[in-house]
């Protein structure tokens, strides 16, 4: 049961989730909540279910069986954009950037500031570079809201994605292993955005395989096997090689 | 809400694009409008008669014949697809615009009681509102465009088919109707309007001829949309990257059916326009012209893979075609080496931009 008090703790709660597809059973029973402000790091092998969770939670597509409730409500997500919609951003792995439009332009796909000029809904040019720059600027990110995607770095990439999220002012941002293609020192910076999302009071699910960076910004660790939760514990209550026992099976729960 | 910035971000590792790297100057329209520059240097050097009024007003009607066309198809390789119906379209609106006009033009004719009415000699025929039957025939034309790019968008954003195919068979399906509606005779405006139309069409405006201007002024309202509206930036958005462009909320459908709509109604004006300059609209008017226009487009710097051209490039394709026909007219070389030499032009264009990317 869901007590008043839970329900306004949790942004976002899962019960029960599974999928199948066909005869395959991708998820089995997951159960997850997350509270506003928590950062939570999502590990698990090739095929563990990881990204049949996200895309669930996403809503790429619905679960078969189970409830999803978002900030105390249940919630049913037919397409992608009724997850953002309520509060929830994916920055995907592979980025979904447009790589010949600018970084502000990429900030703001899909959602661009207009002008009214009589009849006709302008862009805002201007408005958008400098909200583009000021999101950078929270980044610490050396990307300037005027140049091509196309010759940026890996890590400017990751930071215009990320900017994306922030601008919608989104409760929960899922990351797809934000720090797989970067350099050393954006891996900082893009950890340094993830405890700035947190002060905000933004929840993230952590996607990733790099353990060195779910320990520095995670505040609890989920580790799925075979489409089941099989961990869930605080970063304090466990250790890497634990997790990495958790994740080969070594170790059957914890 | 947002976090006071610690310090003001440096650039230290990346360098600003200098100015010639940037913007025009990098793109291959950039190249193409500079080699079109030289050109008319050395076509002025090379024949006294290039840079007469004349010429030149001759040079501006012949590419205006299809441009419009190709700012329809620049829009549809922006968004990484290919419309190879444009040349059918021409032909079918043209053909559908005339025959509208001489049926409503016609006394007797079912229908034409609404718009004409016989003088008292019995003889000469009025119209009943002086433009109403201009308008609804070039209407009955755009509208049959209109219906081809619905058909098209439909095709391709919604069922999954692919460009080239889709556009391929509707090439044939609207030259076919073209002949099936004709009977092959094709046909050409008439009644009490239709001197009104070669007026619209063919006429001299202010020293420039007419298509020239609808040109300009749809080149500078297609410059606007592209730049300076969401729906531009998610044509755009699309040819860079489709699935990006879905997942962050774009109606990727939607816009790419309005695409195919602009194109074929662009296309549909293009062969309206043609035909007041004909003086008619032959059932084979327009054949193979689908090749000029993406020639033209693909010349002006669109990419066909997609995400990037613009209206500039466009008209400069345009121009740059048209003025080497015309100097190899004026240069008295055979007519059949044309063909030629546009083949290579276009190679050679894509081929500079491409050199110029690996050396950046």
């Amino acid at each position: 049961m869901v007590t008043p008090h839970d329900a306004g703790l949790a942004v976002l709660e899962l019960k029960g989730i599974g999928k199948e597809f066909g005869a395959i059973r991708a998820l089995h029973g997951v159960d997850l909540r997350i509270s506003p402000g928590e950062v939570v790091g999502l590990m698990g092998d090739n095929g563990a279910g990881k990204s049949t969770l996200v895309k669930i939670i996403a809503g790429n597509f619905p679960p078969s069986h189970g409830e999803i409730r978002f900030d105390g409500r249940p919630v049913h997500f037919v397409r992608p954009i009724d997850a953002r919609a309520v509060g929830i951003e994916v920055v995907y792995q592979d980025l979904a950037l447009a790589d010949n439009l600018t970084a502000a332009a990429n900030v703001f796909l899909g959602r661009e500031l207009k002008r009214k000029l009589g009849p006709f809904a302008l862009l805002d040019h201007k408005a958008m570079a400098a909200r583009a720059l000021e999101l950078f600027g929270e980044l610490r990110s050396e990307t300037r809201p005027h140049d091509l995607v196309r010759q940026m770095s890996g890590g400017q990439r990751q930071a215009v994605a990320i900017a994306r999220t922030r601008l919608s002012n989104a409760k929960l941002v899922m990351m797809d292993e934000p720090t797989a293609a970067i350099s050393v020192r954006q891996v900082e910076q893009v950890l340094s955005l993830i405890h700035r999302l947190k002060e905000q009071g933004v929840a993230v699910v952590l996607i990733s395989h790099r353990m060195p960076d779910v320990f520095a910004v995670c505040d609890r660790v989920v580790v799925m096997r075979r489409g089941e939760k099989r961990a869930d514990k605080a970063i304090a209550d466990t250790s890497p090689e634990e997790v990495t026992s958790l994740i080969t099976g070594a170790k059957e729960a914890a | 809400m947002a976090t006071p910035l610690e310090s003001p971000i440096t650039f230290s590792n990346v360098g600003k694009a200098r100015w010639w790297r940037s913007g025009l100057f990098a793109s291959q329209t950039g190249y193409v409008l500079l080699a079109l520059v030289a050109l008319f240097v050395v076509m002025n050097f090379a024949s006294p008669y290039f840079l007469t009024e004349g010429n030149l007003q001759n040079v501006a009607k012949n590419f205006s014949f299809i441009a419009i066309a190709t700012l329809g198809v620049t829009f549809v390789i922006i968004t990484g697809g290919i419309d190879l119906s444009v040349g059918s379209v021409m032909c079918f609106s043209a053909m559908i615009t005339s025959m509208v006009m001489t049926q409503i033009s016609t006394p007797g004719m079912p229908g034409a009681e609404w718009f004409v009415h016989l003088a008292d000699d019995g003889k000469t025929v009025i119209a009943n509102w002086p433009g109403l039957i201009l308008l609804v025939s070039v209407l009955a034309g755009l509208a049959v465009a209109l219906i081809v790019g619905l058909v098209n968008g439909f095709c391709i954003a919604v069922l999954g088919l692919s460009p080239f195919v889709t556009t391929l068979g509707m090439l044939s399906i609207v030259r076919g109707l073209g002949y099936v509606v004709s009977n092959g005779r094709g046909s050409f405006p008439s009644g009490p309007e239709a001197s009104y139309f070669y007026t619209l069409t063919s006429g001299v405006v202010l020293g420039m001829p007419a298509p020239f201007i609808y040109l300009v002024v749809l080149a500078a309202a297609m410059a606007v949309v592209l730049h300076h509206t969401s729906f531009g930036r998610h044509v755009f958005a699309i040819g860079g990257n489709e699935k990006a462009a879905a997942l962050t909320g774009i109606p990727v459908v939607r816009v790419k059916i309005e695409i195919y709509v602009i194109c074929a109604l662009a296309a549909g004006l293009q062969g309206i326009i043609i035909s007041g300059w004909l003086g008619s609209a032959p059932a084979n008017m327009a054949t193979s012209y689908e090749l000029n226009v993406i020639a033209a487009a693909v010349i002006g710097g669109a990419n066909l893979a997609g995400g990037i051209g613009g209206p500039l490039g466009a008209i400069v394709g345009c121009v740059l075609l048209e003025v080497i026909r015309n100097g190899l007219v004026l240069a008295q070389v055979n007519s059949y080496w044309q063909q030629t030499l546009v083949g290579v032009i276009i190679i050679a264009a894509v081929l500079v931009d491409r050199l110029r990317s690996r050396m950046a």
